[in-house]
């Protein structure tokens, strides 16, 4: 079968500050994450800001590099000992949408400049053609080329400037598709358009994609696999409909439970404050252990393995082990 | 009360002019959460900025004023010519992504100190501010930190503090807590709901998340290509929704566990750069006839305190049916 995505003890240290007050990072912290198959798919990665998400993308984007262990997309080891594709068949195979659509376009070039660059470098388009391309890619997220013809960057508002960036990555037609938060900034109608484009393109031309999101309702919605991460860590991995349904570890059900949605008010209890962050990135053990209403002694001196779940599921928390050895 | 008189704001270009607000007209009552809602690049940041009398080039209030419901030393009415002399201490502006908008040279303690009181005895307003973060629950450490040292919700509340320092009469929210996880978005909705309890300031906030416009506003405002085309109580709203384009607004979200093929809305907005005849949102309304494609309808009060700019909005429309 074929490996779409797959990380082995993958690990990024961030450095921050001066001599004196260095702070390190574990932003990645020995992730493994591992999905084969012959079909497309769409793999949702979640969990708290600051967790991580962002660096596992940048670094299967081959934008940086780990300090430990290895990746590999589509079949290719991208990061990592042995990494060595070249990088136009990369281009041609792994699309990005970032994060910030702001921070994706330099504000000295018109927008459409980089659609017909993507179209004339990726696809060897030229002239008329490559404006056909971009039409194209333009259509499919509600837009024209009229639109975007001699606008800058700071010109447009941030949900339609992160269209262009979905529609730039809809171009050299790659086989998986990293979207970094692509429709953070779009409003509920034109949302569920993109989002059934995803859907659309995975039946259609086979694209499989890395969804990074904090809208779980829409992972829910075009999900086959999803990944929740906490502090640098994988805490829950597996089938997206049965982890969303019904989340094993403490910090799912946290995150679930946090969803505003219609039609129940949420209650005004206190929210626990929250650590600085930079302590709680270095800490042994679990990493959720102070807010976890469930921790005991083991949390604290030993992190958790994955336990696997009968449902194919794997979550890295003492507790659910523990029940798991029961029966 | 904040009135918005008849606003017209527009962005200059090279290819000319663009109306980004457009004949938005409404009077807000004292103590309010106001939800803003509506597709990407109807104006929702325009109007706030409007509101804010952040109106520097290319952005320009070319047509009718704001009133904010207070009088300068003289005894006139503020207006959004006059409100910049009272930025922080009667209104203040979280600006969208503005989690980046804090200097990452900088040490939280000394932007805070620069921003509120650039005069003020420096130790002194320290003190207080130090004071006022931790009931906000934050450590007086992070005042010692540099913006990357903090969390991005640990950043976002200290937006927060700073736009709530001087209990302002007026909030504006642009997008406050989209970057963020769901469960720090939820300690920072109930922690701006406690403050506005306490303060009883009214608060605008721009949010594309239905669900959390649900849970925190009082009044909702619904923008279309730059125009307002419904505005009404909350439970009004969700419950019985008059224009179209709200109900799909609120239908066509998925929710987790339900596994029904969701429609967005389909078709695209009109570009403001065309020129707009009839219902803006006629070309994906599924109500739509020739007298929308012809006739702009102008925002009527279909029920008290409920107002929609819809052809039909006055004919019995079934209400909706929330999750319990
Ligand atoms: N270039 C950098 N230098 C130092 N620290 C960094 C850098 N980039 C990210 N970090 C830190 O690494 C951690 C992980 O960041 P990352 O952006 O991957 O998180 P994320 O899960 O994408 O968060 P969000 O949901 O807010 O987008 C955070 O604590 C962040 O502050
Ligand atoms: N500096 C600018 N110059 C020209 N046009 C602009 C400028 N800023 C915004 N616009 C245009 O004005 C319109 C309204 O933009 P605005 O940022 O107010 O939208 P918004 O409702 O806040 O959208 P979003 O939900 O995506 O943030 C958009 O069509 C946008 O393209
Ligand atoms: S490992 Fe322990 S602390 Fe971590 S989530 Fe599980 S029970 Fe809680
Ligand atoms: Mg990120
Ligand atoms: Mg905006």
């Amino acid at each position: 079968m074929k490996t779409i995505l797959k990380t082995d003890d993958l690990h990024k240290v961030y450095r921050l500050g001066g001599f004196i007050n260095r702070v390190r990072i574990n932003a990645l912290d020995k992730v493994n994450l591992h999905v084969q198959s012959d079909e497309p798919v769409i793999i949702s990665l979640v969990g708290e800001s600051g967790s991580g998400k962002t660096t596992l993308a940048k670094v299967m984007l081959r934008l940086i590099a780990p300090n430990d262990g290895q990746a590999i997309v589509n079949d290719q080891v991208v990061a990592g000992k042995g990494a060595k594709t070249d990088k136009k068949t990369f281009m041609s195979m792994v699309q990005p949408i970032f994060q910030n659509p702001f921070e994706a376009f330099s504000n000295y070039r018109t927008v459409d400049t980089y659609l017909l660059r993507t179209a004339m470098k990726v696809s060897g388009a030229k002239g008329a053609e490559a404006e056909d391309l971009v039409e194209e890619a333009l259509v499919a997220v509600g837009m024209r080329y009229a639109d975007v013809r001699g606008k800058y960057p700071n010109q447009f508002s941030g949900g339609e400037l992160q269209r262009v960036s979905v529609a730039r990555a809809l171009i050299p037609k790659p086989s998986i598709i990293i979207a970094d938060e692509p429709v953070s900034m779009i409003d509920a109608s034109l949302r569920m358009n993109v989002i059934n484009l995803f859907l659309k393109l995975k039946e259609g031309t086979r694209t499989s994609f890395l969804y990074i999101t904090h809208d779980l309702a829409t992972a829910y919605y075009i999900s086959d696999y999803i990944a929740v991460m906490y502090r640098g860590t994988i805490v829950e991995f597996g089938n997206a409909r049965a982890i969303l349904s019904d989340p094993q570890h403490p910090y799912t059900q946290l995150l679930l439970g946090s969803v505003a949605t219609m039609g129940q008010k949420w209650e005004e209890a206190d929210i626990a404050m929250q650590d600085m962050e930079a302590t709680e990135f270095v800490a042994e053990g679990c990493r959720f252990r102070h807010r976890c209403p469930l921790a005991e002694q083991i949390c604290a001196d030993v992190r958790p393995a994955a336990t696997l779940l009968p449902d194919g599921r794997e979550v890295y928390c003492h507790i659910v082990e523990r029940e798991m050895e029961r029966i | 009360m904040i009135s918005l008189n008849e606003l017209v704001a527009t962005y200059t270009t090279v290819r000319g002019s663009v109306r980004a607000v457009d004949g938005v007209d409404l009077s807000i009552p004292e103590g309010n959460i106001v939800g803003i809602a509506g597709e990407s690049g109807c104006g929702k940041t325009t109007l706030l900025k409007v509101i804010y009398g952040d109106l520097t080039y290319p952005l320009a209030l070319e047509q009718g004023s704001v009133n904010y419901g207070f009088a300068d030393g003289a005894g006139r009415e503020v207006d959004s010519a006059s409100i910049q002399a009272y930025w922080f201490q009667r209104i203040s502006y979280i600006p969208q992504s503005s989690m980046s908008s804090l200097n990452p040279v900088i040490r939280i303690r000394k932007q805070f100190v620069d921003f509120l009181e650039p005069k003020a005895n420096k130790d002194d307003t320290l003190d207080r501010v130090r004071q006022f973060i931790q009931q906000l629950d934050l450590p007086p450490e992070a005042l010692d930190a540099y913006p990357h040292q903090l969390s991005g919700g640990m950043r976002q509340r200290m937006m927060v503090a700073l736009a709530t320092f001087f209990q302002p009469d007026i909030i504006l929210a642009d997008e406050p807590t989209t970057a963020l996880d769901v469960v720090v978005q939820k300690g920072i909705l109930l922690l701006l709901l406690k403050l506005q309890r306490q303060m009883g300031n009214t608060i605008l906030f721009v949010s594309h998340d239905m669900g959390v416009h649900y849970q925190i506003s009082h009044r909702m405002i619904i923008m279309y290509a730059a125009k307002v085309v419904e505005y009404g109580e909350s439970p009004d709203v969700f419950s019985a929704p008059l224009h179209p384009y709200t109900r799909m607004l609120i239908e066509s979200l998925p929710n987790i566990g339900d596994d029904h093929l969701r429609q967005g809305v389909s078709g695209r907005p009109p570009s403001l750069w065309d020129d707009l005849r009839g219902c803006r949102f006629a070309a994906r309304c599924p109500l739509a006839t020739e007298l929308c494609r012809q006739e702009e309808p102008p925002l009527v009060e279909h029920r008290p305190n409920h107002f929609a700019a819809c052809h039909y909005a006055g004919d019995v429309i079934p209400t909706l049916e929330l999750p319990a």
